[in-house]
């Protein structure tokens, strides 16, 4: 049985363009062969396509007049309502228009509408600081539901806007969720509470982690560098944010903790303003505020104290260094 | 005279559009519009210093480690902070690797794909470059596509991730280098390498690297046939529709200096004016905001004191673009002014005494590809696995800083200036803030709008094709252009 193939029209505004950019680098397959694989036409895409100026406008025009049917409507970027509600912080060249209302004509009339990226989700990074630029997502403007298209919002599919948040988007967050869409196996229990694809959200960054034993031993980093884990001092988030970043390798086989660096959470509504410096850690009477998704305080503290008592030396040691001082090794036999 | 306005305009980094005053089928003056503006400048005030290096490389998604880099020697510059030798290296080779993907990424992505429009269908080059290069179809782009994504490998060994890493810091990155690792990345570049050499050039990186002259490069472009090579496909092409004669802007080029490990740069820093070297003095750099959408100050203003305010966006103006210019002059930046700055014999030669030009600048840009890649396998080995990768010291409570470096499009640059243990003033000169800047107060177009000045629409034409392969010649990045 061969399937009809599924359009998808993709829009960048309030955004860097990382999206598109991490995307492209999709590995096995690459990303057209991935497109073609589910069946998935690019009716157009800023990056990707041929058409440009009135060529462009007309396939949006088409578009919104229904005479070009729309099965998925990829945006990018945060919704700019920005100044005083105008969208002039962000007028679609060429168009004269809005860009945020071009967003709100085009959603009016798609299958599936995905947010692709913290920006479009919630309004990411653009909606840091005062937000003068009035900078929201689709269906959320930070954890306030609602954003341009309001809460109650479904796309022809019956479906709420697609949040595949991070930032950037890992490829293969949004090509597997396409793939389910267009084999017509995406429906709500696919989402989890914020409209994400529970394929990554059902997992915690802290999963796979590369500093796990660390982090039992509460062995922790002092400086960005150092080895160990970086929840207590180091502000990162990976107990709490959902997202299976250190499952599912980034470029090949990164990750931010990989890096050396804190997680922050970029999945969630609000990370851009976490009310803390990004590399350090909240606490109070010297507990991190933010513990485990989960897990009861008096518990945390406790075992806490236990694995600290309990810590190796290596473990110890290796933590505030930024190269493995002590190695494992085996108790009956020397290293020469 | 009639005007023409053209946009959106795709195959870019972000949304432009371009307003054109025709005459006869040839294009009298152009306005650039930049016509998204977000605000990083109004974001960045009041947060703790280090937090930059989470906002600034999300300032763009496509230059985002030379955000990064911007970011990191600003603040290493406020601190007094040196970066630690190894670390250096790394960030060098992490930024290299993004400058990369880029020129391969706008070469194949987004500038050839314009050969295959049907306005060409009866040239004697068209049927193979439209086979080719046609978007999203072409048959290089499922060649490229994997290529690149390998070569990004790099970034999950030394960053993380691409884009958007915190592993650069002032004071190096966080992440060490092992010895297998060292071994990987060797692997990596040694796989990318064999990319160009048999896909791109169909010769050596060394070949490429070593053309003289722009003689030289006809004759070796001559020896094969057109088929040889995707950069030989363009030559032929560029040749055809004489590219060398087309986007023709002014004759000043700015190079911050690109590569900092071993005490000096890969690329010098300096200006290129009218065919003579000079040195270039940051002080001289100040932004114009006469038809930009911001509240007016008492004349140009230099970064370090400079004010990002918007107004609605209507009113005197055509774009959020501020106008730097370099003592009242506009410039060009990007690979062209890299090579000329640092004297490249090819691209000098190119150039003349003269202006840079649709030819000169895409040249410039694949023979960064072969420069590049050579210094990334020298650097790979000098890494050193149990050196110094991140030196790490106070931040000041009151301090400045000046952070200026290379993006792939060229000369960025971060003015910040920290009070009270917070950043009181952040302002951001990126590549494209030069090419695309609009008027200033004297009336003196950017870099773009003056390399528009002269094109031919020809008959019937709603999107001219010479505009398209103007504009994309610089490779523009209009998220970073106003950030």
């Amino acid at each position: 049985m061969t399937k009809r193939p599924l359009n998808l029209l993709w829009l960048q505004s309030g955004g860097c363009g990382g999206c598109t950019l991490s995307l492209i680098g999709a590995e096995g397959p690459d990303l057209l062969t991935s497109f073609a694989a589910a069946g998935i036409e690019v009716l157009w895409h800023p990056s990707l396509s041929a058409e440009t100026g009135r060529d462009a406008i007309a396939v949006l025009e088409r578009v919104v007049s229904g005479e070009t049917p729309l099965d998925i409507l990829c945006l990018e970027g945060s919704v700019m309502r920005g100044p005083n509600g105008t969208g002039r912080f962000h007028v679609m060249a060429g168009t004269q228009r809005p860009f945020m209302d071009w967003i709100g004509d085009l959603a009016a009339v798609a299958g599936h509408v995905v947010a692709v990226g913290s920006c479009a989700a919630f309004g990411g990074i653009t909606a840091a600081g005062d937000n003068h630029v009035e900078a929201c997502g689709l269906a959320y403007d930070g954890t306030e539901p609602g954003g341009l298209l309001g809460q109650g919002f479904r796309a022809k599919s019956g479906l709420p806007v697609i949040n595949i948040a991070g930032c950037p988007i890992h490829p293969d967050w949004l090509t597997e969720t396409l793939h389910q869409i267009a084999a017509g196996r995406f429906d709500r229990s696919q989402l989890d509470e914020w409209e994400r694809p529970v394929s990554y959200t059902n997992h915690l960054v802290h999963h796979g982690c590369s500093r796990n034993e660390f982090y039992e031993f509460k062995a922790s980093a002092e400086r960005l560098c150092d080895l160990g884990c970086m929840m207590e001092n180091l502000g990162c988030k990976g107990t709490q944010a959902r997202a299976d970043c250190n499952i599912r390798a980034w470029n090949g086989s990164g990750s931010c903790l990989d890096g050396g660096y804190p997680c922050i959470n970029c999945t969630s509504p609000g990370f851009e303003e976490p009310g803390h410096s990004f590399t350090a850690t909240p606490k109070v009477s010297g507990i991190p505020v933010g513990l485990p998704t989960d897990m009861p305080k008096a518990w945390f503290v406790a075992l806490a104290a236990l694995s600290k008592a309990a810590t190796p030396v290596r473990l110890k040691t290796n933590a505030t260094s930024d190269h493995l001082a002590v190695a494992p090794h085996d108790k009956h036999k020397r290293r020469p | 005279m009639s005007r023409l306005i053209v946009g959106p305009f795709n195959r870019v980094e972000g949304d432009l559009e371009v307003r054109l005053d025709l005459d006869d089928g040839v294009v009298r003056s152009a306005q650039v519009v930049s016509p998204l503006y977000r605000g990083f400048e109004r974001i960045l005030q009041g947060k703790q210093p280090l937090d930059a290096l989470v906002y600034a490389p999300r300032i763009c998604g496509i230059c985002s480690v030379s955000q990064s880099v911007a970011a990191a020697r600003a603040l290493a510059d406020a601190q007094g902070l040196d970066v630690a030798e190894s670390g250096r290296v790394a960030i060098d080779l992490i930024h290299a690797a993004e400058n990369v993907a880029d020129h391969l990424t706008h070469f194949y992505l987004f500038f050839m794909p314009d050969f295959a429009r049907d306005t060409y269908a009866g040239e004697p080059w068209y049927e193979a470059a439209a086979s080719r290069f046609r978007a999203l179809a072409g048959t290089a782009v499922e060649e490229v596509l994997p290529a690149r994504a390998q070569l990004m490998h790099m970034m999950g060994i030394l960053a993380g991730h691409w884009p958007h890493t915190l592993g650069i810091r002032p004071g190096g990155t966080t992440r060490r280098v092992t010895a297998n690792e060292q071994a990987r990345l060797a692997g990596i570049v040694s796989a990318f390498r064999r990319f160009l050499e048999r896909t791109l050039f169909a010769d050596t990186l060394e070949r490429v690297a070593g053309f003289q002259s722009a003689d030289e490069l006809s004759a070796w472009r001559e020896k094969k046939p057109a088929s040889a090579g995707d950069f030989r496909q363009f030559l032929e092409i560029s040749e055809a529709l004489g590219l060398h004669q087309l986007g023709r802007a002014g004759s000043l080029f700015i190079s911050y200096g690109a590569y900092h490990a071993a005490g000096g740069h890969l690329f010098d820093r300096g200006l290129w004016r009218a065919g003579e070297p000079a040195p270039f003095d940051a002080s001289l750099v100040a932004e114009d905001t006469t038809n930009a959408w911001y509240q007016q100050s008492q004349g140009p203003l230099p970064p370090a004191v400079g004010e990002t305010v918007p107004t609605d966006g209507t009113g005197k103006g055509y774009t959020w673009c501020k106008a730097p210019r370099f003592a009242g002059e506009t410039a060009e930046v990007g690979a062209v002014a890299r090579q000329l700055v640092n004297g490249h014999p090819l691209i000098r030669d190119l150039v003349g005494a003269g202006s840079a030009n649709v030819h000169a600048r895409v040249t410039a840009r694949v023979l960064e590809i072969a420069l590049v890649v050579i210094a990334m396998e020298r650097w790979i080995q000098n890494l050193r696995p149990n050196g110094e990768f991140c030196n790490h010291a106070a931040m000041p409570a009151d301090c400045e800083g000046v952070g200026l470096t290379e993006a792939a499009r060229g000369a960025l640059g971060h003015w910040l200036k920290i009070e009270d243990g917070r950043i009181a003033n952040y302002q951001i000169i990126a590549p494209t803030t030069w090419n695309f800047s609009p008027r200033d107060a004297y009336g003196n177009p950017g870099a773009l709008e003056l390399a528009l000045e002269g094109a031919l629409v020809r008959p019937g034409e709603t999107e001219p094709v010479a505009v398209q392969h103007i504009v994309r010649s610089f490779d523009p990045c209009m998220v970073c252009t106003v950030h």
